[in-house]
């Protein structure tokens, strides 16, 4: 039986604050899983604290709701174990670019099959609205008591040159978008980032709704002034094609000059994929060929209560 | 009369030394003997002084003793550092080319050391020299046997006309411990063989090295005289191995189907996952297929994130890490707790805190261990005395993991890890696999944390059909969403805790906590001071002084019940620690509620000996001791 968008949906109470972008997300990501058709049980989500970490209870799969800043690490052990699951793991800016920052990197080096998705809002909103590291320079939202001191991180940036396979941004508020977008990440083969902007209504009163659709930019003119534009509607080409290092080279800069794109103009869709990029179950593959067939979820380890391990060889050569 | 000869060599860091003590335990292992080895270094790569002690024994033997019975060296700083360890009847083989060294041309002998060392000679009227010290040692009736390394293989390349072999710095590790068999009389054709076995990859490095083996082998045992030992072998007993430290841990892994290990490099715990990724594909009988995925990740905290993950699957996974790594693990492990996670966390203790002693001895982490990670949740902490234990503890950890689905810390340290020893061959058919409440399929609705009555929840695994469930580390309901309801927090807090209980009630106490008699004067301990603690009562009863030893090996939950039975009937309880505070008095005490009357306590880093523990124990015996005896032995 096809499963339909409500079977994603668990019966918890959301208690994210009316109009949060967080809802898109969930949402987004709910329709992409009912698109794929990918089975509940075959599906874990894992999310990190703050906000977004509630995402995981609101979605009808398996889902992990970790630790701050670890996520990524859950995530990864897990699909290691059980390759065989769609693995999605999400949550805030402060999570993975500020105390989770070097997992982001780490994960980057390994390149193991799935999805990233950060939250991007530039505050901590279940602190109540400390800036958080995708927050400009000298910027204040609401409840800072003085402007950020701190220079922000490039999400996207920081993907290109960690060495995800697959660098996107949507935007919470087109959700169909965002959902094609999620489904190219899934879909990908290797560690997929999206980097989704996402207005947190209650404490960044910068980023607003409002401002991502250039209400301040429209005056008195009724043409639409949206700063956020999709690069598919652009001759921008993010794809690598060849594993050929000037390509290669050539298509990581012109995402991370992309990437520093913000302002008036801010760039959505697709930044950068390559899928010649070994992904990590290929590496494992070389020394251990039978990996994907017989990966540790999957392997039967006793008979009849007694270990099946023989290690007689090694022992043998331990003898006196 | 018995056998009971202890060698030591000594050199810098990365010339050779382990592998020379290799060799030698190897040879004498195969002639019969039985060997308890022992590495000391620091924290360095190159240059740095380093040593092995090996104790030779015919008898069991279970850890060092103070005195050595013939060193080799072909530096000066060996010298330097240990000349008055040599016992009376033994002997010193050095280097003659170093006679007029003097202590300041060797720059890794620290300004401490120094100060003693030159108000020693200075007491004896002795030059600061290699000459001065031998002396000293002569003077005590110590042998001494010089030999011209440069000479011996300048004559061995003319014999066997290969000039390549003049020079051959590199190679003064196998004339020391070639000159050494040769000296005490241990026959030489083991040597030949060992030498095959670790150079087995390099064919033409073993064709010359067997070479000056020989070599300088026959020059011992025909220039040197009057040495006090002779070891000419023994019956071998049967199914005996030679195992260096980290085999237990290591080969118990695969034997009770762990299939994922995650670390970050530290010492003395990443010899554990390299040899487990040295040897990633496993045998499994009727030629299934079979691996182990080892991953180093960039920090001890995605190390335990990896591992949760990996056993959220199902997988029997591990970490292992040290002190400072553990450190950084105590958030996720409280994480493990709340979600009842079953991981093993082999913890190899150093000496801390902080980096503290990064090489070096320490049991400073029991109380750390115990109480580690924020909020109240079950763990269980576990100890294992030896290396042969470790093999079969490490079954009984994964064993409690998915049993009571709770976090292990199972407890090595650096004395185990690097000591290399003869033991009874493991038997991987005395481990049992026991996974609990793991399920093969679900039917029906699906709760995680559902209520039962022992307190533990049918258990499904990521990706399995139908088993869909939730985990968070806030308070949850029985499906694993979050809940802040105060009357879920009482029944989930009391049924994550009711498994310590449960613990006690359904771990047989046999391996809870081992008795080796319980007498007036009754020792408790943990970890890996049960050998030494084993030797030196041997050493008293034979002088008719019973003591009594439990060493303990369940730390948390405390076997209240069993140790109090077992101490009921001694009258003075001393407490051996390799630390400062008398950390498993303090959990005694605290447990028991009795008095500690005595500490027998070590610090500086390096394994205890049974000598030290000996001396001690008489000293409380014969009423002459303070409270608290410090130890001190070795360099």
């Amino acid at each position: 039986m096809a499963l339909k968008l409500t079977d994603y949906k668990t019966d918890v109470h959301n208690d994210w604050c009316p109009g949060c972008g967080d809802f898109g997300i969930v949402n987004a990501l709910q329709m992409a899983l009912a698109e794929m058709g990918i089975e509940r049980d075959k599906a874990t989500i894992f999310s990190g604290i703050g906000c977004s970490g509630k995402t995981s209870h609101f979605i009808n799969t398996y889902g992990v709701h970790t630790l701050h800043g670890r996520v990524l690490t859950f995530a990864q052990g897990a699909k290691l174990a059980n390759p065989d699951m769609t693995v999605v793991a999400v949550g805030g800016d402060g999570d993975g670019l500020g105390i989770g920052a070097g997992h982001f990197v780490g994960a980057g080096r390994r390149n193991i099959d799935m999805t990233y998705i950060i939250f991007d809002n530039g505050v901590y909103g279940l602190t109540k609205g400390q800036a958080s590291p995708t927050l400009k320079l000298g910027e204040k939202t609401k409840s800072l008591p003085s402007p950020n001191t701190n220079s922000n991180v490039n999400p996207i940036g920081l993907a290109v040159v960690s060495g995800f396979t697959f660098i996107a941004r949507g935007y919470s508020y087109d959700v169909r978008h965002l959902k094609d977008l999620i489904v190219k990440a899934v879909k990908h083969k290797g560690l997929s980032f999206l980097d989704v902007l996402q207005p947190c209504p209650t404490y960044n009163d910068i980023n607003t709704r409002d401002w991502y659709a250039g209400v301040d930019l429209a005056q008195e003119s009724m043409e639409r002034h949206s700063r956020i534009y999709k690069l598919e509607d652009t001759n921008f080409d993010p794809t690598v094609n060849y594993a050929d290092e000037v390509e290669v080279n050539e298509k990581l800069s012109q995402a991370l000059i992309k990437s520093l794109e913000w302002g008036d103009k801010i760039p959505t869709g697709v930044f950068y994929q390559n899928e010649l990029v070994s992904p990590f179950s290929t590496r494992l593959i070389d020394k251990i060929p039978n990996y994907l067939e017989n990966p540790p979820a999957k392997q039967i380890i006793s008979e009849n209560g007694l270990p099946n391990t023989d290690i007689s060889k090694i022992l043998d050569s331990l003898n006196v | 009369m018995n056998t009971d000869f202890t060698w030591l060599i000594g050199g810098p860091q990365g010339s050779g030394v382990e592998s020379a003590a290799n060799i030698f335990s190897k040879v004498c292992a195969q002639m019969g003997y039985q060997i308890f080895g022992k590495r000391e270094f620091y924290s360095n790569i190159k240059g740095e002084h380093s040593y092995f002690t090996v104790r030779v024994s015919d008898q069991n033997i279970h850890s060092n003793v103070n005195d050595v019975n013939l060193m080799v060296s072909f530096d000066a700083e060996t010298i330097f550092r240990h000349f008055d360890e040599i016992s009376s009847n033994g002997g010193i083989i050095y280097d003659s080319e170093l006679e007029n060294t003097d202590t300041g041309r060797v720059g890794t002998l620290d300004e401490p050391f120094k100060e003693r060392l030159h108000k020693l000679l200075e007491s004896k009227n002795k030059p600061f020299t290699i000459a001065g010290v031998l002396e000293v040692a002569k003077e005590k009736g110590v042998k001494l046997y010089p030999v011209s390394f440069k000479s011996l293989l300048q004559t061995l390349s003319e014999e066997v006309d290969n000039p390549r072999l003049r020079g051959l710095v590199r190679m003064y590790n196998i004339l020391g411990v070639s000159l050494s068999l040769g000296l005490i009389k241990m026959p030489s054709n083991s040597l030949v063989d060992s030498i095959d076995d670790t150079f087995s990859k390099k064919p033409q490095v073993a064709e010359i090295n067997k070479q000056a083996a020989s070599f300088s082998y026959n020059y011992a045992s025909s220039t040197f005289e009057n040495f006090d030992h002779v070891l000419t072998g023994v019956p071998k007993q049967p199914n005996t191995i030679l195992v260096q430290g980290h085999f237990g841990t290591s080969l118990g892994k695969m034997v009770s189907g762990c299939r994922f290990q995650s670390y970050y490099p530290i010492t003395p715990a990443s010899d554990e996952s390299v040899y487990l990724e040295s040897n990633e594909i496993l045998e499994i009988e009727n030629d299934r297929p079979g691996s182990i995925i080892v991953i180093q990740t960039e920090d001890e905290i995605s190390a335990i994130g990896m591992m949760i993950g990996a056993a959220l699957t199902g997988t029997r996974s591990s970490t292992s890490t040290s002190g400072p790594g553990f450190a950084l693990m105590t958030e996720a492990l409280g994480w493990a707790g709340i979600n009842e996670v079953a991981v093993v966390i082999t913890l190899y203790q150093r000496s801390g805190p902080s980096t503290g002693l990064p090489t070096r001895h320490g049991q400073d982490d029991l109380l750390f261990t115990v109480f580690a990670g924020c909020g109240d949740f079950p763990k269980i902490v576990y100890a294992s005395g030896d290396i042969e234990e470790s093999f079969y503890d490490t079954g009984n950890c994964f064993n409690y993991a998915d049993e009571y689905q709770i976090p292990v810390i199972h407890m090595m340290d650096k004395f185990l890890s690097s000591s290399v020893v003869t033991c009874k061959k493991f038997n991987p058919k005395k481990i049992s696999i026991n996974r609990g409440k793991l399920l093969d399929k679900v039917e029906g609705e699906y709760k995680r944390f559902a209520f039962t009555d022992d307190g533990i929840s049918p258990r499904s695994k990521l990706g399995m059909d139908n088993g869909v469930f939730w985990n968070t580390g806030d308070e949850s309901d029985e499906y694993g969403h979050i809940t802040e309801d105060p009357q879920i927090r009482i029944k989930m807090m009391d049924k994550r805790m009711s498994r310590l209980d449960l613990a006690l009630k359904t771990i047989p106490v046999s391996d809870q906590a081992i008795s080796f008699g319980i007498h007036d004067y009754t020792i408790i301990s943990w970890g890996s001071t049960k050998g030494p603690i084993l030797d030196a009562q041997t050493m008293l009863k034979k002088e008719g002084i019973d003591i009594g030893f439990i060493q303990i090996k369940l730390l948390h939950p405390f076997p209240t019940e069993y140790v109090k039975s077992l101490v009921k009937d001694a009258k003075v309880l001393i407490d051996i620690e390799a630390n400062h505070s008398g950390q498993l008095g303090k959990i005694f005490k605290q447990n028991i509620t009795r008095d500690i009357d005595y500490y027998i306590l070590k610090y500086t880093g390096r394994g205890m000996t049974s000598t030290e523990i000996y001396d001690s124990l008489k000293k409380i015996v014969e009423n002459k001791s303070s409270k608290r005896e410090i130890l001190s032995h070795g360099a």
